[in-house]
C-alpha cells in the first residue's frame, strides 16, 4: 500500500454511486438526430465543414478551426445535415448557439477507420497531431484538448503521467465502469501516451472503494507487464478527482497557484481519455462515442450507456425507461459541480459524463439563506484552504481587491462550503459573481489603457505635426529673408 | 421536457443554525441539571424568564426591523444567549435583574448591531457585564449550595424572594447567602490568609467549592460531547483551558501559599462554562484555527490575570469581551496557506 498524502479539508459525501454502479455498459441506440454544438469552450467556436443538405458518414468530420484550442468533431452516425441554426446548448447560462444538426438515417455508414500505426516508431508530434485530428478532449468534465496538455514544452520537465480514475462526485459512475469493462484500453492508452511523453512513469489513481475496476485494471497490466505503470487506491474524499488535488494525494506535490500541473512534472488525463487515445492510435477510430452515467430516482432506470455525440438527452432517457414521477431536475455533470439544464431537447457532448435526474429528495431546493454565523464550518472543509466566511463579505460588500487579497481565484467552486454551511449561505453563487466582476473590470481597465494610450498618441501626433509646421513655416520665412537680403545686396550693387 | 435551473452546488445542506444550537442547548442539560440540585430551583426561573424576555425582545425588535420573525426566532439563537445569561446569574437574583440583562444582550449587544451573525460582542456577556458594573449588590448574592446551607427556601418563597423581593420573615438575607469559593479565596487573600488555610474552609471542596466543582464537572462533560458532535472545535476550550493553567502553574510554582493551584482555577467560577460554551460563540470569535488557539489563550490568560489582581473574582465575561476585540485582528493576521502558495 503507498503512502497517500492529504489535502485540506474535503468531504466523505454519500455516493449514491451503487444506483449505477453495474455492467453492462449498456449500448445506446442511434437517435433520430444528432446534434452538435459549434462552440467548444468561450471563445474557441468551430467553422462548420458541412453544409445543409450534405450526407455524412460516421467518423467524417463535419467542424474544425485553425484556433490553437480547437479540435474537431466527428459525426457519430450516418445521415443528412438537416439545418445548421442555433439551438439550446450544454451551458451553464442556458444558452443558445450554433448547431450542426444531423438527420440520421439508421444505416450506419462509416468512413473506413484509418490504417493503425505502430505508435512505437512515430515521433510524439505525430502522435500529437493524429489525437487532435480524433477529435480527442480531456473526458473528465473539463474538455482541454489532449494534444495540447501532451505539449508542455521545452521549459517544462516532465516525469510522470497521471491518470486519473477517482471520480469523487457522488452518483457519476461512468470511469468505474470503463475500467471494468474495458481496462485494455486504458492501459494500452497510457502506453501511447507515454511515448507520446516521452517518459518512464504512470500512476493510475482510483478510489479506495472500486475494488473492481481495481481487479480489472491490474489484471489488464498483469497481460501487458510493462513496469512503467502502477495502480493506486486513493481516498474517497471529494473533491479528490479534482486533478491538482490528485496530484497532491498521489505525490505530495502542489501545483502553484495560477499554474499547471507540467509545472511540477506532471501531466494529469482522465481514465477515459487514455481509452480514447488507445482507439484512435491503436484502430484509428476519431472519438464519436463515450460513456455516460444516466442516474437520480427522476429516472426509471439508473445505468451507464455507450452514447453517442450529440445524442439529445431526452432521447437517453427514454431508452432509460423516462422519467419517475419524482423527477425535479435535470443536471448535466454530478451534483456538487454540474449545472442544472432548462430542459432535455440539449445534446450530450464531449465533457458529458453525467446526466444527472434528481428527485426533490436528492436537491437542495429553494435556500432561505440566514446571517453568516463565522462558524468557520466552510474554512474546515476547503479543499484550497480558503476562508470562505471572509470571501463572502468581502464578496457581498464588493470589495473586490480584498477578494483577490484573499485569493478568490483559488478557488475551484467544488462546493464543499455550501454544503456544511449551517446558515444555508449561496456562497459558491457569491464567489463567481465577484470573480467575473474582476474580470470585466479588467478588462474595461484594460480598454481604458488602451484608450488612454490611443488618446496620447493622438496628442503626440499633432503636437508633432505643429512643431513640423512651424519648423516649416520658419525655414521658409529664413530663406525668403535671405533671398530679401541677396535682392536689396543686388540692387545697390545695381 | 423543462425544468428549473439553480446553480451548483445540487446537494442538501448537511447542517443547520438551528442544530447547532438546539446541541449547545443539549449539552448545557448536565450542567443546569447540577446547577439545580446543588443551588435549587432558582436557576430554572432565571431560565424561563430570561428566555421568555429574549424571545419577547427577539421577536419586537425583528418586527420593527421588518425582518421574519418566526423564521429567525426558529434558529434558537436568542435561546441560546437567555440560557447562558441565566445561568451566569445568582439564582435568587430579583426578576428585574434578569429581564434587564436579557433585553441589553437582545436589544442593545444583538439586534442593534443588526442582529444574528454582525453582533461584535458576545451578547450573554455584555448583559452579564452590564449587570455586574450597575447592581454589583445583587450581582454577587450567590445563596450557599445544597450541601452548606442552613436555611432551605419554599418554592413559594423562593418565586416571593425573586419576584417580589421579600422574604419570609424567619430568614435573614446574609443567612441565605454565601461567598462563592473565587470571592472567598480573593477576600481571605486580601487578610493575608494563605491559600491551604482558606481551602480548609468549609466552602471548598477537593477541586474547587463544594458544589461549584461538580457543575464545572458536568459543564466539561458537556462542552466534550459538543466537541464529539462535531459542533464545536476543540481550539478554544483547549486553547482557554492551556492559557489558564499556564498562568496559574507559573503562579502556583513561585508562591504556592498566595496562588490557587491550576486545578483549581480550572474547575473554580465560570471556566468550564466559559470555554465550553461562551468564549466558543462562532460570531464572536477568530474563525482560523491558529486564531482561534491564540483567542483561547488570551481569554485564559485574561481571566488569570483579571482574577488574582483585577476587582472582580471571576473574570470570564471581561475576558471574553477583551477577546472579542481582537478577534478581527486574529483572523486577519493567521490566515492560512492557500493550496499552491508559498508561506
Amino acid at each position: 500500500m503507498f503512502k497517500s498524502w492529504r489535502f485540506h479539508g474535503g468531504l466523505r459525501l454519500p455516493g449514491h454511486k451503487q444506483l449505477s454502479a453495474h455492467l453492462p455498459v449498456i449500448e445506446a441506440g442511434i437517435p433520430g438526430k444528432l446534434v452538435y454544438p459549434l462552440q467548444l469552450r468561450p471563445g474557441v467556436h468551430l467553422q462548420a465543414t458541412v453544409k445543409p443538405g450534405d450526407r455524412v458518414l460516421r467518423g467524417q468530420i463535419i467542424a474544425d478551426a485553425e484556433h490553437a484550442l480547437a479540435t474537431p468533431i466527428h459525426a457519430a452516425s450516418s445521415g443528412t445535415v438537416r439545418a445548421i441554426e442555433p439551438r439550446l446548448i450544454p451551458h451553464p447560462s442556458g444558452m443558445a448557439d450554433e448547431c450542426i444538426i444531423i438527420d440520421t438515417d439508421g444505416r450506419d455508414e462509416s468512413l473506413p477507420a484509418a490504417k493503425p500505426i505502430d505508435f512505437r516508431h512515430e515521433q510524439p508530434a505525430v502522435i500529437r497531431k493524429l489525437i487532435r485530428q480524433a477529435g480527442i478532449v480531456g473526458l473528465g468534465g473539463a474538455a482541454f484538448p489532449t494534444a495540447i496538455k501532451l505539449n508542455p514544452g521545452p521549459r517544462r520537465q516532465i516525469d510522470t503521467l497521471l491518470l486519473n480514475g477517482a471520480e469523487c462526485e457522488p452518483y457519476i459512475t461512468c470511469d468505474n465502469c470503463l475500467m471494468q469493462a474495458d481496462p485494455a484500453a486504458v492501459i494500452a492508452g497510457a502506453q501511447i501516451l507515454l511515448h507520446a511523453l516521452q517518459i518512464e512513469h504512470c500512476l493510475i489513481a482510483v478510489e479506495d472503494h472500486m475494488t473492481q475496476a481495481f481487479a480489472a485494471l491490474s489484471e489488464a497490466l498483469d497481460n501487458h507487464y510493462d513496469r512503467r505503470i502502477t495502480i493506486l487506491k486513493v481516498p474517497a474524499i471529494y473533491p479528490t478527482g479534482g486533478e491538482k488535488q490528485l496530484i497532491k494525494v498521489v505525490t505530495g506535490k502542489e501545483t502553484p497557484s495560477g499554474g499547471i500541473p507540467a509545472d511540477v512534472g506532471i501531466i494529469c488525463q482522465n481514465v477515459g481519455t487514455a481509452a480514447a487515445v488507445y482507439y484512435a492510435i491503436g484502430k484509428g477510430v476519431p472519438l464519436t462515442e463515450r460513456i455516460i452515467t444516466v442516474t437520480g430516482q427522476g429516472v426509471r432506470k439508473q445505468q451507464n450507456m455507450r452514447v453517442r455525440l450529440g445524442t439529445p438527452i431526452n432521447e437517453l432517457i427514454k431508452q432509460c425507461g423516462g422519467y419517475t414521477n419524482e423527477v425535479k431536475r435535470l443536471i448535466m455533470g454530478g451534483p456538487m459541480m454540474g449545472f442544472a439544464l432548462p430542459e432535455d431537447d440539449i445534446p450530450v457532448v464531449k465533457a458529458t459524463n453525467c446526466i444527472l435526474a434528481a428527485s426533490s429528495a436528492e436537491v437542495v431546493g429553494e435556500k432561505q439563506a440566514r446571517p453568516c454565523i463565522r462558524c468557520g464550518e466552510c474554512a474546515k472543509a476547503c479543499p484550497v484552504d480558503l476562508l470562505p466566511q471572509q470571501l463572502y463579505w468581502y464578496s457581498r460588500a464588493n470589495d473586490l481587491d480584498k477578494c483577490k487579497d484573499f485569493s478568490l481565484f483559488d478557488c475551484i467552486e467544488c462546493g464543499c462550503c455550501e454544503v456544511v454551511c449551517p446558515s444555508h449561505i449561496p456562497l459558491v453563487q457569491y464567489y463567481r459573481s465577484a470573480k467575473s466582476k474582476i474580470l470585466t473590470k479588467a478588462k474595461e481597465s484594460e480598454k481604458a489603457a488602451i484608450a488612454k494610450r490611443r488618446h496620447e498618441a493622438l496628442l503626440q501626433r499633432k503636437a508633432r505635426e505643429k512643431a513640423e509646421k512651424a519648423e516649416r513655416s520658419r525655414r521658409k520665412k529664413e530663406a525668403l529673408a535671405k533671398l530679401k537680403v541677396a535682392d536689396k545686396a543686388q540692387e545697390e550693387a545695381e | 421536457m423543462k425544468f428549473s435551473t439553480v446553480i451548483s452546488p445540487h446537494l442538501q445542506p448537511v447542517n443547520s443554525v438551528t442544530r447547532v444550537m438546539s446541541n449547545v442547548l443539549i449539552a448545557l442539560v448536565p450542567g443546569i441539571a447540577a446547577l439545580t440540585w446543588f443551588f435549587g430551583i432558582g436557576a430554572l426561573i432565571n431560565i424561563g424568564l430570561a428566555v421568555t424576555t429574549a424571545l419577547t425582545a427577539e421577536a419586537v425588535i425583528l418586527g420593527l426591523r421588518n425582518r421574519p420573525v418566526i423564521g429567525t426566532l426558529k434558529d434558537l439563537s436568542a435561546v441560546v444567549t437567555a440560557v447562558l445569561l441565566a445561568i451566569s446569574l445568582p439564582v435568587i437574583a430579583p426578576w428585574w435583574i434578569t429581564v434587564t440583562g436579557s433585553l441589553f444582550a437582545i436589544v442593545i449587544a444583538k439586534q442593534l448591531y443588526g442582529g444574528l451573525g454582525y453582533n461584535p460582542f458576545n451578547p450573554a456577556m455584555a448583559g452579564y457585564v452590564l449587570l455586574l458594573v450597575s447592581f454589583p449588590m445583587q450581582m454577587t448574592g450567590w445563596v450557599a449550595p445544597i450541601e452548606l446551607s442552613s436555611v432551605s427556601l419554599s418554592v413559594p418563597d423562593l418565586f416571593r424572594l425573586i419576584f417580589l423581593e421579600r422574604l419570609p420573615k424567619s430568614v435573614q438575607f446574609d443567612a441565605l447567602t454565601m461567598a462563592t469559593p473565587l470571592d472567598s479565596l480573593k477576600t481571605q487573600l486580601g487578610l493575608n490568609r494563605t491559600v491551604s488555610i482558606i481551602r480548609n474552609g468549609e466552602a471548598f471542596g477537593l477541586l474547587s467549592g463544594k458544589g461549584w466543582e461538580w457543575i464545572s464537572l458536568a459543564y466539561l462533560v458537556g462542552g466534550l460531547w459538543l466537541i464529539w458532535r462535531k459542533v464545536i472545535d476543540w481550539q478554544i476550550p483547549l486553547g482557554l483551558l492551556l492559557g489558564l493553567s499556564a498562568f496559574a502553574s507559573i503562579g502556583f510554582v513561585i508562591d504556592s501559599e498566595h496562588f490557587a493551584p491550576p486545578l483549581f482555577h480550572l474547575f473554580a467560577g465560570a471556566t468550564m462554562l466559559g470555554a465550553f460554551f461562551i468564549a466558543t460563540d462562532p460570531v464572536t470569535a477568530a474563525t482560523t484555527v491558529k486564531g482561534r488557539i491564540i483567542y483561547g489563550l488570551l481569554i485564559g490568560a485574561l481571566v488569570y490575570i483579571i482574577r488574582v489582581w483585577g476587582g472582580y473574582p471571576d473574570a470570564m465575561a471581561f475576558a471574553v469581551l477583551l477577546a472579542n476585540l481582537t478577534a478581527p485582528t486574529l483572523d486577519y493576521v493567521t490566515r492560512p496557506r492557500v493550496f499552491g502558495h508559498r508561506t
